[in-house]
C-alpha cells in the first residue's frame, strides 16, 4: 500500500530533538542507567588462538575479598545450541580465536573484577594458528550460506549468490584493445564506535532486562532469548542512545550474552559490563582484510568489453561470513561480458561482521581504482571514462534503474570542483614541497528494505500521539527523524509527536544497517498513521475518543520491488597532496554530490554524507588493524596505534 | 588494577622518603600514562606518592640568563610560555606537536620526561616483552616495526621513547634537577634516558625515589632559530615516526652554530652529534646538509618493518636545515 504524505516536516533541517541531553551530558547511554546494588563484570580472554583449554585454576581469584563469582566453561550453565558458535559463550572448552571469551569474574567494583580476572589461570593445548589471508591459499572456496549472518538463506552476507557470469569474460578480454589486469588489496578495520559496547544484566522472575549500546534491539533480543533458551517475551533490551555502531553493535552478542550469564551467577545483583578499547578489537566484530583481482578490457573508443571481480575474503573457521565485496561490480558500468566471484578462506580470526558499507567500501576502492588506471590507459579524463560506460539499465538483471543519477552527479560535482581535464602522468604538479593530485569516484549503495518492522500510534484526546517503534538512534538522528515522518503522516506538527524507541518492549523494528531504517521504519510509521486516521474517520467521526485510540500496523512491501533495481548513486572529488620529503598524505577538499533519495532532513543527511566520506577518507589513508601472525591478534589495538582521521586530517568536506 | 596505597606528603624530602621506603612504589604527577598503566596492568605498584603539587608550576628566567621550567608545569602552559616561544621556539612546538589539548592540560614536564615507551607488546600483557618483565623475550624485534628503533636497539629491546618535548630539550642542552634519597644532583637531558642495553626495563639513569624537581634550559641563542618538526602517520594526535628539534645559526653562508635532536628513532632522544660536528664551521648548503644527515644516519640498524625511516630522517633533517637557513637570511 503506498500512501502519499504532504511533507511539511520531511525536507526541513531540524535540529536534533536529542541534541540538548547529548551536549548536556544527560542522555543516558547503556552504562549510565540506574540499577540497584549493581556487580561488575570483567571477561577472561583466551591467550592462544587456537586449541582448548585443558585447565582452570580460578582459587587466587575466589579468595579475593569483593569476588562474587568466577565463570569459565567448567561451571557455566550451558547455553542452548543455536548453531552458532560465535553468540555461544562458555559452552566448551574450544578456543576459537584469540581474545576469545572464556570466562569471566563478578566482583564489587570494576576494578575488583578486572584484577582477580588477571589472577585466573588457564593452560591451553594450543595448534599453531592460521591467520594469514592469501589468494594463493589452496582451501579457498565458495561461500554457501552466509545471508544474514546464517540465518537468510543466500550464499553472501545480504544474500546474493556468490558468482555471476555473463557472456564470455575471456573472450572480451582477448579481443579488447586496451587491457587491464590488477591486484587491490584491503586491509583488517575494525569499528570502533566512540561509545564501547555495554550490557547491563538484570534478572527478575525469569525475566532478563539488557541496557545494551545496540543497533537493533529487536534483533538482540531475539538472539540472547534463543541462546539463552527462553521465550523471546522474557529478554526486553533497551537502548534508547547509541554513541555509534558502524555494524558492530548489530550481530556481535556474545558479550552481552556473558553479562546475562554472569547475573544469573550472583542472584539479586545486576550485572555491568562495558568493553575496554582493547577489547573492542576482538570481540564484536570485523571487516576482514581482501584481495582482488580486477581485470578491464575496453575497446579503443573507451567502452568496455568485459569486467571481472574475483574477491577473497576471510572469515572465522568457527563461522561462515562472506561479504558482497563484488557485487557493486554488478552495478556500476556497462559491458557485454561479465564476471564476479567470492571465495573465502577460513582462519582461527574473530568473527568478522557487517562495518560501513560492508562489502561495498572494500570492492569500490578496487573497482573505481581499476577504471581511474584504465581511463589512463585509454587516454580519457577519468570523469569521462565512467560517463562513457554508463548502463541504461542493470547491466546484469537488466531490470530498470528506479533511479540512477550518476552521470548527474559526475557533472554537476565536476563542476562544482572545478574538475579540469589534467596531465595525469604524475608530479605533474607541485606546490611549495608538495604533489598535488585531483581524483574521482563513482559512489552506489543499494536501496535496501529489510522485513520485520511495525510501528503502534496512539491518539490522546487534545492532540497528543505516541509513536512506538524498536528503533534505534546510532547517531544518524532517528529521534529527529521519525518524528519528522510521524507528524507529517498525521498531519499535525512535530511538537505534537512523542516518540518512543530503542526499546524491544515496544513494536518490532529491523536493525539500524544497510542503510536502510529510516525507510523501513518511516515506512512501517506512514501506515500506522493511515490505519488510524481512517479509524478514526470511518469509527469515531474524527474525533480522538476520550480514552484514546492505538492502531499497530506492519511495514507494508514495496509493490514495485521486484520490477526496479534501486540503488543510490553519487560522484565524489579529492583534492590529494603528498609531501615530497615525507611521504606524508593531506587532503585538502573532498566533494561528494549524492543522488540519495527523499532526505527527510537536510542537517542529519548531510552530517550522514560527510561522516561516510571521512570514513572513506579514514578507511583509505590510514585505518589498518594489524595482526601478529605469531599470536594471531591485532597488536595495535587502542587509539594510540589504530588510526582514525582527526579533525586535523579533514579540512574543506562538503556534500 | 591491582589495589594499591595512595599518599601525599608535605614537601619534596617528604615525598622522596615515603617512596624510599617502598620499593614497589612510585610517584603520581599528570598521570596521563601511569592511570593507563595501572588500568592495563603494565604497573602494578603498592603505593602511589602524589607529588602534583611539592614541585614548582613557574617558568622562571635565571640570572645567568637561562630559564627554570618547574617540574610540575603543564604542557600546555609550556607550550603558551611568552618566553619560550620567543627564545626557543622549537620547545614550544614540539609540545604542541604532541598529544591533544586535554593531556597537555594535564601532563607535567618532569611526568613527560618519565612516560614509557608505547611499543604495543609493552603494553600488551600477553605477549613477551622484555622491557615489562625482564627476560621474558622482545616480542617487537620480530614483529610490528614501523614504530621501533633505529639508532642504539639491543638485541633485548628495540622500543623508541615517545615524547615530543624531550627531543626538544636534548636539542637545547636542557638539565634535569632531581631530587633523590642522596640528595640533589643535575643530569644532561641527553642523559637522562638510557639506551636499552641489557636492561631495557631502565628507562633512565634515575634512582628509585629520584624526582625530577625542574628542567634548565641554558642560555642559547641559537636556539632563537629554532624548529620542530614531526612527521607521522596523521596529521594530528600520532606519535612521531620521525621528529627532528632543530637550531641554526649561519653567518657569511657558514654553520655558525648547530643543534639538532631526532625523536621516533631511538630508546631516546637522539642527539645527532655526528650530524653537527660535520656541519659546524662548514657551508650552509643543502649538499653538507645533506652529507651531515648521512654522516649520522650511518650508524643506524634499521629492520625491515622501519628501514623507511632512515630516508625520512634524512630529508626531514635536510629540509628542515633549509627551512632555518632561510629564515635566517
Amino acid at each position: 500500500m503506498s500512501t502519499m504524505v504532504t511533507a511539511r516536516a520531511i525536507g526541513r533541517p531540524l535540529d536534533r530533538v536529542d541534541g540538548p541531553l547529548k551536549v548536556t551530558g544527560t542522555a543516558r547511554y547503556a552504562y549510565e542507567q540506574p540499577v540497584d546494588r549493581p556487580a561488575y563484570m570483567f571477561p577472561l580472554q583466551a591467550t592462544i588462538a587456537a586449541g582448548r583449554i585443558i585447565a582452570v585454576e580460578a582459587s587466587a581469584a575466589t579468595a579475593k575479598p569483593g569476588v562474587l563469582a568466577v565463570l569459565t566453561h567448567k561451571n557455566a550453565p550451558r547455553l542452548a545450541w543455536t548453531g552458532d558458535p560465535e553468540v555461544a559463550v562458555l559452552y566448551s572448552d574450544q578456543v576459537a580465536f584469540r581474545g576469545q571469551l572464556v570466562g569471566a569474574v563478578v566482583a564489587e567494583t570494576s576494578e575488583i573484577a578486572r584484577h582477580a580476572a588477571g589472577l585466573v589461570k588457564l593452560d591451553y593445548q594450543e595448534r599453531a594458528p592460521d591467520v594469514v589471508l592469501r589468494a594463493d591459499r589452496g582451501d579457498l572456496r565458495k561461500p554457501v550460506n552466509a545471508a544474514f549472518f546464517g540465518a537468510g538463506g543466500g550464499e553472501l552476507q545480504n544474500g546474493m549468490p556468490a558468482d555471476t557470469v555473463l557472456g564470455d569474460v575471456e573472450a572480451g578480454l582477448a579481443s579488447a584493445a586496451i587491457r587491464l589486469d590488477q591486484i587491490y588489496t584491503t586491509p583488517m578495520c575494525h569499528h570502533n564506535p566512540m561509545e564501547p559496547h555495554t550490557a547491563v544484566a538484570s534478572w527478575a522472575d525469569d525475566m532478563l532486562t539488557l541496557y545494551c549500546s545496540s543497533q537493533g534491539v529487536t534483533g538482540v533480543a531475539g538472539l540472547v532469548a534463543r541462546v539463552l533458551g527462553l521465550d523471546p517475551q522474557r529478554v526486553r533490551v533497551i537502548s534508547p542512545h547509541v554513541g555509534g555502531g558502524f555494524g558492530s553493535k548489530v550481530y556481535p552478542i556474545a558479550y552481552a550474552v556473558l553479562a546475562a550469564l554472569a547475573a544469573q551467577a550472583v542472584p539479586g545483583r545486576p550485572v555491568k559490563f562495558t568493553l575496554t578499547r582493547q577489547q573492542m578489537f576482538c570481540l564484536v566484530g570485523n571487516r576482514g582484510p581482501t584481495i582482488q583481482r580486477i581485470q578491464l578490457g575496453a575497446d579503443t573508443s573507451g567502452h568496455l568489453t568485459a569486467i571481472a571481480h574475483d574477491a577473497v575474503q576471510q572469515h572465522a573457521r568457527v563461522k561462515e561470513y562472506a561479504e558482497q565485496i563484488a557485487t557493486c561490480t554488478r552495478v556500476m558500468y556497462a559491458a557485454p561480458n561479465r564476471r564476479t566471484t567470492h571465495r573465502l578462506a577460513a582462519l582461527d580470526v574473530p568473527p568478522p561482521t557487517i562495518m560501513r558499507a560492508p562489502g561495498e567500501a572494500q570492492g569500490m576502492f578496487a573497482l573505481e581504482s581499476a577504471m581511474d588506471e584504465m581511463a589512463i590507459a585509454c587516454g580519457l579524463d577519468p570523469a569521462e571514462f565512467r560517463i562513457r560506460n554508463e548502463p541504461p539499465a542493470h547491466p546484469e538483471n537488466g531490470l530498470p534503474f528506479s533511479s540512477r543519477n550518476l552521470v548527474g552527479c559526475l557533472r554537476e560535482g565536476a563542476r562544482r570542483f572545478g574538475w579540469q581535464p589534467r596531465d595525469p602522468a604524475p608530479r605533474a604538479r607541485r606546490d611549495r614541497g608538495w604533489l598535488v593530485g585531483t581524483g574521482v569516484a563513482a559512489s552506489t549503495y543499494p536501496a535496501v528494505q529489510l522485513p520485520g518492522s511495525a510501528a503502534a500510534i496512539r491518539a490522546e484526546p487534545g492532540g497528543r500521539y505516541t509513536v512506538s517503534i524498536a528503533a534505534a538512534d546510532i547517531g544518524t538522528g532517528t529521534w529527529t527523524t521519525l518524528a519528522q515522518i510521524a507528524a507529517d503522516a498525521l498531519d499535525v506538527a512535530v511538537e505534537q509527536v512523542k516518540l518512543q524507541i530503542g526499546d524491544s518492549a515496544l513494536p518490532p523494528a529491523s536493525a539500524a544497517g544497510f542503510s536502510s531504517g529510516i525507510s523501513c521504519w518511516g515506512s512501517s510509521i506512514v501506515e500506522a498513521a493511515r490505519q488510524l486516521r481512517d479509524r478514526l474517520e470511518s469509527q469515531h467521526g474524527g474525533t480522538v475518543p476520550s480514552g484514546g485510540l492505538e492502531v499497530t500496523a506492519n511495514m507494508p512491501g514495496n509493490p514495485d520491488a521486484a520490477r526496479y533495481a534501486m540503488h543510490a548513486f553519487g560522484a565524489q572529488f579529492a583534492e590529494v597532496r603528498v609531501n615530497e620529503d615525507t611521504g606524508e598524505v593531506r587532503v585538502p577538499r573532498l566533494l561528494g554530490v549524492f543522488g540519495a533519495g527523499r532526505i527527510i532532513n537536510p542537517k542529519t543527511a548531510r552530517s550522514q554524507l560527510i561522516g561516510g566520506m571521512t570514513q572513506g577518507l579514514s578507511f583509505a589513508l590510514h585505518e589498518h588493524s594489524v595482526t601478529d601472525p605469531r599470536f594471531g591478534h591485532v597488536i595495535n589495538h587502542d587509539f594510540a596505534g589504530y588510526h582514525i582521521a582527526s579533525n586535523a586530517d579533514t579540512k574543506s568536506i562538503e556534500a | 588494577m591491582k589495589p594499591f596505597r595512595y599518599e601525599r606528603a608535605a614537601d619534596v624530602s617528604g615525598a622522596v622518603a615515603l617512596l624510599a621506603a617502598e620499593p614497589n612504589g612510585v610517584f603520581l604527577a599528570g598521570g596521563t600514562n601511569l592511570v593507563d598503566h595501572l588500568r592495563l596492568g603494565i604497573a602494578a605498584p603498592d603505593l602511589l606518592v602524589d607529588v602534583r603539587q611539592l614541585t614548582s608550576g613557574r617558568i622562571e628566567e635565571l640570572p645567568g640568563g637561562g630559564v627554570r621550567i618547574g617540574a610540575a608545569v603543564p604542557n600546555s602552559d609550556l607550550a603558551a610560555d611568552r618566553v619560550i616561544r620567543r627564545r626557543y621556539p622549537v620547545l614550544s612546538q614540539a609540545l604542541l606537536s604532541g598529544a591533544s589539548g586535554q593531556l597537555r592540560n594535564l601532563a607535567t614536564t618532569g611526568g613527560n620526561l618519565l612516560q614509557r615507551t608505547r611499543c604495543p607488546y609493552f603494553q600488551d600483557l600477553t605477549t613477551p616483552c622484555n622491557k615489562r618483565e625482564p627476560r621474558s623475550g622482545c616480542a617487537a624485534r620480530d614483529g610490528y616495526q614501523r614504530d621501533h628503533a633505529i639508532f642504539g636497539a639491543s638485541e633485548q629491546c628495540v622500543a623508541t621513547h615517545p615524547s615530543d618535548m624531550a627531543v626538544a630539550l636534548a636539542a637545547l642542552d636542557a638539565v634535569v634537577r632531581t631530587r633523590g634519597p642522596g640528595g640533589e644532583r643535575t643530569i644532561p637531558v641527553t642523559d637522562l634516558h638510557r639506551l636499552p642495553g641489557e636492561e631495557p626495563e631502565r628507562d633512565t639513569v634515575l634512582e628509585h625515589g629520584e624526582l625530577i624537581t625542574a628542567v634548565d634550559l641554558p642560555p642559547l641563542a641559537v636556539a632563537a632559530n629554532s624548529r620542530y618538526r614531526k612527521a607521522r602517520d596523521r596529521a594530528s594526535y600520532a606519535f612521531a615516526l620521525v621528529s627532528v628539534a632543530a637550531a641554526l645559526d649561519v653567518a657569511d653562508r657558514a654553520v655558525r652554530d648547530v643543534r639538532i635532536a631526532l625523536g621516533g628513532v631511538a630508546h631516546k632522544p637522539w642527539r645527532a652529534r655526528r650530524a653537527e660536528q660535520a656541519l659546524r664551521g662548514g657551508p650552509a648548503s643543502e649538499e653538507s646538509f645533506r652529507a651531515a644527515a648521512e654522516a649520522e644516519l650511518a650508524q643506524a640498524r634499521p629492520l625491515p618493518g622501519n628501514a623507511f625511516k632512515v630516508p625520512l630522517a634524512r630529508n626531514v633533517i635536510v629540509r628542515m636545515l633549509m627551512d632555518l637557513a632561510g629564515e635566517q637570511r
